[in-house]
């Protein structure tokens, strides 16, 4: 276990060194002058941006810069936002929360839903049932995310108003960050109705959001399931005489989940991916909205930064899933 | 063929003729298990249905996409109390005819997706070929550039990429082809290796077939069907991708009528005119489920293990 263990981090390492070198030339790709970016200032004399340039260490051969980068990376520094003048990892850890919290919801709602709606499909094979949730999961997965949060907007926001249009809690309620998920922050605040404003906040953001994994989800369980229950084992318990929801809760179930597990790990990307969109449509202050913000600001340490952070997460929660499917499936463990 | 003695050539007209009429039967089998399918042939009328009107927009459309009409800003559609027949989707803030605008959208999203399919497949089959016929350090180097791509979310890549390439119709597509491409270098890689050392492969290379030869005559053929359904997923995220970019300023610049561009133009009328923001997402939902439901049929029916079952 520990040599693939050991295997498995041994992978990343290039990759991520991989990732820092995109991060790093991506930046000195972009157009725009980053002294005048800096200094905010147009037609800037060619003494100060000098001055400036030294400032950020651009005027250094690109390798140099470039070993200046990684190092910094370990420091836990990531250089300094234009537009805020904030350390990007300090901006970064103030505005995670927030698409953490907005993610971990999404990814709730699509497992809660989507698992058991991919069991029922698939041991209601064929039927009426089947069909529906499996045409709904493909209509789910198809949906262009961006317009259906606008078209949520419009019915629950507009025409029934049952909830804000934007935000993460009501400007009428304010209390101390502890943990930076506002659910469990307003619950401590102890002010009436700052819980539940912070639900009626996030809950269109979440169903969004959970839309395409909960559709992946359902699809994978159904056809995880519809395999296992082929299986001579499946047919020994039944012929053993066990009740069926026995035969699919405990046989059939436990084995399907395997793959399933890897595909919601592989969610994770779809999710950071939405939440661009997302905090976008809903004007959420997240990491997505943080970013595409800063991209159009051409804010370079933000982008350099913030790519390196979100591709480092996906890694990790990638590692992660790997090895608990080594943990539950042996077979892979030892190749 | 002239010094051959007729009794071997009348074998080979033989073979020729039986090898076409396997094609054929194969084929037949093809549509046999798409057709199984109802949901995928739906699926195909829909998006015959969308290549016939894009095809024939000037014809189809019933007004100018970029003419402004002045005094109809805001219509609703025809139903509607204020609607009219002549805008039958109604128009958007500077009264443009949005059903012209759609129809109009549907020759982009149709070019960005085969544009980006086109692109993506031929790069992931040539380096995925490339990667699994050389192995060693050609395929570590290949595998780990396309691991970097991969862990990044698409989107953001993409975002990216434009903010580099500069925001475009044009510049969208390289950047979400770039994107999708290791998707296909994966896949390709994985079936070249599960085939190159079967026997056939190997009879050809002793028989003198040379390296471009064995990997893309004698290997590819048999890599292709996992592609092909990769394929109709990639169309679908090309043009869903190409719609989020627009959405967010960085795909197609207005006043192109492309769909995702419509949408975030009409952001800020959503709770005043539904119909601007509701009927270019349902051209793009339709579109894209109606290649998903093509894709789903695909893979019925070239995938050998659930044609058993």
């Amino acid at each position: 276990m520990l040599r693939f263990l050991l295997g498995r981090v041994g992978l990343l390492i290039p990759t991520f060194l991989g990732v820092t070198l995109v991060a790093f030339s991506f930046i000195r790709l972009l157009p725009g002058d980053p002294a005048e970016l800096l200094a905010g200032e147009r037609g800037i004399s060619p003494e100060r941006k000098a001055e400036v340039m030294e400032q950020l260490g651009f005027n250094k051969p690109y390798w140099q810069q470039y070993i200046d980068y990684v190092a910094g990376i370990f420091q836990g520094d990531l250089g300094v936002s234009f537009a805020s003048k904030k350390p990007v990892l300090d901006e970064f850890l103030t505005l995670f929360p927030a698409t953490a919290e907005l993610a971990l919801c999404a990814i709730i709602i699509a497992i809660c839903l989507g698992i058991p709606a991919g069991i029922f499909a698939a041991v209601k094979r064929g039927s009426v049932a089947d069909q529906a949730i499996m045409g709904t999961a493909l209509v789910g997965y198809s949906m262009p995310i961006f317009w259906w949060g606008l078209l949520l907007i419009i019915l629950f926001s507009g025409i029934l108003q049952w909830t804000p249009v934007s935000g993460r809690i009501s400007l009428l309620y304010f209390f101390p960050q502890v943990t930076g998920f506002m659910l469990i922050d307003s619950l401590l605040s102890g002010q009436k109705g700052a819980f539940l404003s912070a639900v009626q906040h996030l809950i269109l953001p979440s169903i969004v959001l959970a839309t395409i994994p909960l559709a992946v989800i359902a699809r994978q369980t159904r056809s995880a399931m519809l395999e296992v229950l082929g299986e001579d084992y499946v047919r020994t318990a039944r012929a053993k005489g066990l009740p069926p929801h026995q035969v699919v809760g405990l046989h059939a179930l436990r084995n399907a989940l395997i793959p399933v597990i890897t595909t919601i790990g592989l969610q994770v990307g779809v999710l950071l991916a939405g939440a661009i969109l997302t905090e976008t449509i809903f004007s959420w202050p997240g990491i997505g909205k943080w970013l595409v913000d800063s991209i159009s600001r051409r804010d370079y340490f933000v982008v350099q930064g913030g790519l390196l952070l979100i591709a480092g997460i996906i890694m990790v929660v990638n590692l992660i899933v790997d090895v608990l499917y080594g943990l539950v499936n042996p077979r892979i463990r030892h190749t | 063929m002239k010094n051959q003695p007729p009794a071997v050539s009348a074998d080979l007209t033989q073979l020729e003729k039986e090898s076409r009429s396997a094609t054929k039967a194969q084929l037949a089998e093809f549509w046999y298990y798409f057709s199984q399918n109802k949901g995928a042939v739906v699926g195909l009328v829909i998006f015959s249905a969308l290549v016939v009107v894009a095809a024939l927009a000037p014809w189809v459309a019933p007004h100018d996409p970029g003419f402004q009409f002045r005094e109809n800003f805001l219509t609703p559609p025809f139903w509607e109390d204020g609607g009219t027949t002549s805008f039958l989707l109604g128009t958007d803030a500077v009264g443009r005819d949005i059903l012209s605008r759609l129809i109009y959208g549907a020759r982009f999203s149709l070019f960005i997706g085969i544009i980006v399919v086109a692109v993506s497949l031929t790069g992931g089959i040539v380096i995925g070929l490339i990667a699994g016929y050389m192995r060693g350090i050609v395929d570590t180097l290949i595998m780990r550039l396309m691991d970097i791509i991969l862990s990044f979310p698409s989107l953001l890549l993409a975002l990216v990429l434009v903010a580099i390439l500069g925001p475009g119709l044009v510049n969208a597509m390289i950047a979400i082809a770039i994107v999708l491409q290791p998707h296909f270098v994966r896949l390709t890689r994985a079936a070249v290796l599960a085939e190159r050392n079967r026997d056939y492969v190997v009879a050809a290379r002793v028989a003198g077939a040379g390296h471009i030869r064995l990997m893309f005559k004698t290997i590819l053929p048999n890599c292709l069907a996992p592609l092909i359904v990769q394929a109709t997923l990639a169309f679908s995220n090309a043009i869903l991708d190409a719609a989020a970019l627009g959405f967010l300023g960085m795909g197609a610049q207005p006043p192109t009528p492309e769909w995702g561009t419509m949408l975030s133009e009409a952001r800020e009328f959503i709770l005043s005119a539904w119909w601007v923001v509701t009927f270019p997402g349902i051209a793009i939902l339709v579109t894209v489920l109606a290649i998903n439901l093509v894709g789903d049929g695909l893979r019925d029916a070239l995938d050998p293990k659930l044609k058993r079952s």
